[in-house]
């Protein structure tokens, strides 16, 4: 093993949220190289798409703007966007890592000036939105973005519209001859940060996710409270673009429970008490938020918050777990129907939306990479000598809130940094 | 019967759970319920119950022994598996409930007029008698289960389904004379008898 622990010193760290930006940051600062791998075209990840966080009730853009200072100040960290890790060989101080980058046709000299766009016509499902709302096919992702560069979406390729986005750039910037690449890497060692992605609502199929409009995911409601999201930052049900007061959340919607997620996804008790929070906060006295739960799962220095949630009275704690869910058909009003466990009585109670407390899963399957990597049951990357040198951080190794995953980031910071010690004998 | 109830209640004084971990079908995956409430909110006879499963399966935890076996709850469910299919823990609650009841009717304890089980019994004896259902006894029996008069009414209003199923071929008049045994039937006696032994050996009910 000592003499394989002798190729090379460079680290890297694969997704580029608020784990993947942490860790490759902490590594970089301590004087190592780093390489930052992201598949979407910005860096931030699921942190750029909330709207406040808890408990401090803060906007994610502040950290991120830090982060992105930090990133820009440092000559050892590079990063890579649309870029994802396709496979890695070797072991620890000797990986080789196959990356595939996936082409942009925009350039380094772009200004995001966007008159690109302006010119443009086709659109597309808006992702950073979950889809809910259409954006032109050549966009920046969002406005916080990094890098600030343009994204021209693939559909657009060979269509009239992209020449008339070349015409349309002043800068040179537009490239359409762009292809695929593959780029072959040595690193000493790896930081798997990929994060989490929400649990398919849809499956869940008592909710009728998939049938009625006024249901939503906690995801989604997010995004509704964005002054850039897809209502323009109101809290307007989808059905028929009524101010929803009277909203419903509903717990463990795919977590803790067999016939889904097995793991408690632990940041979704606390996401409904904060997104009761945007109800008040929008209508004051007139918003109503009704919280059914199994247990409230608001885990130490933030049971305060929970205090404070429970104190308002707008906000009514249902202690069930909805049995199913039904909808009026003509006010599209949605009913939840089940037996509360706190003497046993049953309940029809009419909402005018329905948030579901999504579950969180692994957002990739690390084994398709790197095949002995050790997963737990739900398929997070477990701590584990087989694993070498892949160290796993934030949500790609459990269900966390940022807290805890940048504590996670930063320890496996750490260990990274131990192996590339090791590889240039700084170690003693 | 009660005194077997009786010492079952010596042997498990306060611990009602263990006593149905022990003795009652699948009674050891009571302890595992969560209390989440999707059964009891899932189960189309809800409004009907006494006690939802939930409220059955936190009772028995309880300690709550007369009031759970004596109860007619357990005896309404109609095995549609809505609840096992919802349940988050994957309990077999459908299998707890008829394991109450049966334990509750093996004890001596159950409601003696609950028509559930005074329709198992009927058609008990029924399928016991020729090794296969005679169907148009047991619904004679079932209809006159409540009395003469009111099974005289029963009887008339199901008499055009009687001779529509009559037409069809799927209703032998002469079922009422004793017919439809199976060929084996005093062999099928036997092969209860064995498993009923076995049984009542395995759940402590020598008899
Ligand atoms: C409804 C909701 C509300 C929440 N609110 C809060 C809150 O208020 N406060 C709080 O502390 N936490 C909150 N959280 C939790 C928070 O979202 C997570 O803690 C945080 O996103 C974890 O960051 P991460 O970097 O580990 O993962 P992610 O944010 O998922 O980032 C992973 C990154 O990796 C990239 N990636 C994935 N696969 C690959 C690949 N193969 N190659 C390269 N890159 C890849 C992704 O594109 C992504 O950018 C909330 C969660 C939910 C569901
Ligand atoms: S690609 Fe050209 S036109 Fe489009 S935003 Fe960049 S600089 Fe502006
Ligand atoms: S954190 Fe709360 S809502 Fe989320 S899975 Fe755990 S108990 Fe359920
Ligand atoms: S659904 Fe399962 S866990 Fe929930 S109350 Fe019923 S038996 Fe218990
Ligand atoms: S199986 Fe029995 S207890 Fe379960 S939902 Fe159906 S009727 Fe109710």
């Amino acid at each position: 093993m000592a003499g394989a622990v002798a190729t090379n010193e460079t680290i890297l760290v694969v997704g580029g949220g608020i784990s993947g930006m942490t860790a490759a940051l902490e590594a970089a600062e301590c004087g190592k190289d780093v390489v930052l791998v992201e598949k979407n075209p910005s860096l931030g990840g699921r942190v750029s798409q909330l709207y406040k966080y808890f408990p401090k009730l803060c906007h994610p853009t502040c950290g991120m703007e830090i982060n992105l200072r930090r990133i820009k100040a440092n000559k050892r960290l590079r990063v890579f966007t649309l870029a994802e890790v396709a496979k890695v060989d070797g072991g620890p101080g000797d990986y080789t890592v196959s990356i595939r980058l996936s082409p942009r046709y925009v350039n380094e000299n772009c200004t995001a000036c966007g008159a690109c766009a302006e010119v443009v016509s086709a659109e597309i499902d808006n992702p950073h939105n979950y889809g809910l709302s259409k954006m032109k096919a050549v966009y920046l992702p969002f406005n916080m973005a990094y890098p600030q560069r343009y994204v021209i979406d693939q559909s657009v390729i060979g269509t009239p519209d992209a020449e008339k986005a070349k015409a349309a750039c002043k800068y040179d910037a537009i490239d359409l001859g762009m292809k695929e690449q593959t780029m072959t890497i040595k690193v000493g060692a790896i930081v798997w940060a990929t994060g989490w992605k929400p649990y398919d609502a849809a499956k869940i199929q008592p909710y009728g996710y998939d049938r009625f409009d006024n249901v939503v995911t906690s995801v989604e409601f997010e995004r509704m409270m964005d002054p850039f999201g897809p209502t323009g930052g109101k809290l307007l049900r989808p059905s028929d673009g009524k101010e929803a007061k009277n909203v419903a959340f509903i717990q463990c919607a795919g977590s803790r429970d067999r016939n889904h997620l097995r793991h408690c996804s632990r940041i979704c008790c606390m996401a409904s008490l904060k997104q009761s929070t945007y109800v008040s906060e929008q209508f004051g006295d007139q918003g109503q938020s009704t919280i059914y739960y199994i247990d409230i799962r608001a885990i130490d220095r933030i049971e305060d918050f929970y205090a404070k949630v429970r104190a308002n009275p707008a906000v009514k704690f249902v202690k069930s777990k909805v049995a199913n869910i039904t909808e009026d058909r003509t006010s599209a009003d949605v009913i939840l129907h089940g037996v509360d466990t706190e003497g046993y009585h049953r309940y029809d109670n009419r909402h005018d939306l329905c948030v579901l407390a999504v579950g969180m899963e692994p957002s990739v399957d690390v084994r398709t990479a790197a095949a002995t990597v050790h997963v737990d049951a739900s398929g997070f990357v477990e701590a584990d000598p087989v694993n070498g040198a892949i160290f796993g951080a934030g949500c790609a190794s459990n269900a966390l809130d940022v807290n805890r995953a940048v504590q996670s980031a930063t320890a496996a910071s750490l260990r990274a940094i131990q192996v590339i010690n090791k590889v240039s004998g700084a170690e003693v | 019967m009660s005194e077997r109830n009786n010492a079952m209640v010596e042997k498990y004084r306060n611990d009602f759970l263990k006593e149905v971990e022990a003795n009652v079908e699948e009674g050891p995956w009571v302890k595992m319920c969560m209390q989440c409430g999707v059964c009891s909110g899932s189960c189309p006879f809800g409004p009907y119950w006494e006690h939802p499963p939930q409220e059955i399966f936190m009772m028995i935890r309880a300690g709550k022994r007369d009031e759970v076996l004596k109860s007619e709850s357990m005896w309404m469910c109609t095995s549609c598996y809505n609840c096992i299919v919802r349940c988050p823990r994957e309990l077999p609650i459908t299998h707890i409930m008829h394991g109450l009841a049966n334990y509750a009717h093996r004890l001596g304890i159950a409601p003696k007029m609950n028509p559930t089980r005074r329709f198992a019994k009927l058609f008990w004896q029924n399928i016991m008698k020729g090794g296969r259902v005679n169907e148009l006894k047991l619904s004679v029996g079932l209809y006159f289960m409540d009395g003469f008069a009111n099974g005289v009414k029963k009887g008339l209003a199901m008499l055009p389904v009687g001779i529509g199923m009559f037409k069809t071929g799927r209703l032998n008049p002469l079922g009422l004379l004793g017919g439809g045994k199976c060929k084996g039937a005093g062999d099928i006696h036997k092969m209860v008898k064995k498993a009923q032994e076995i049984e009542n050996r395995r759940k402590g009910f020598a008899s």
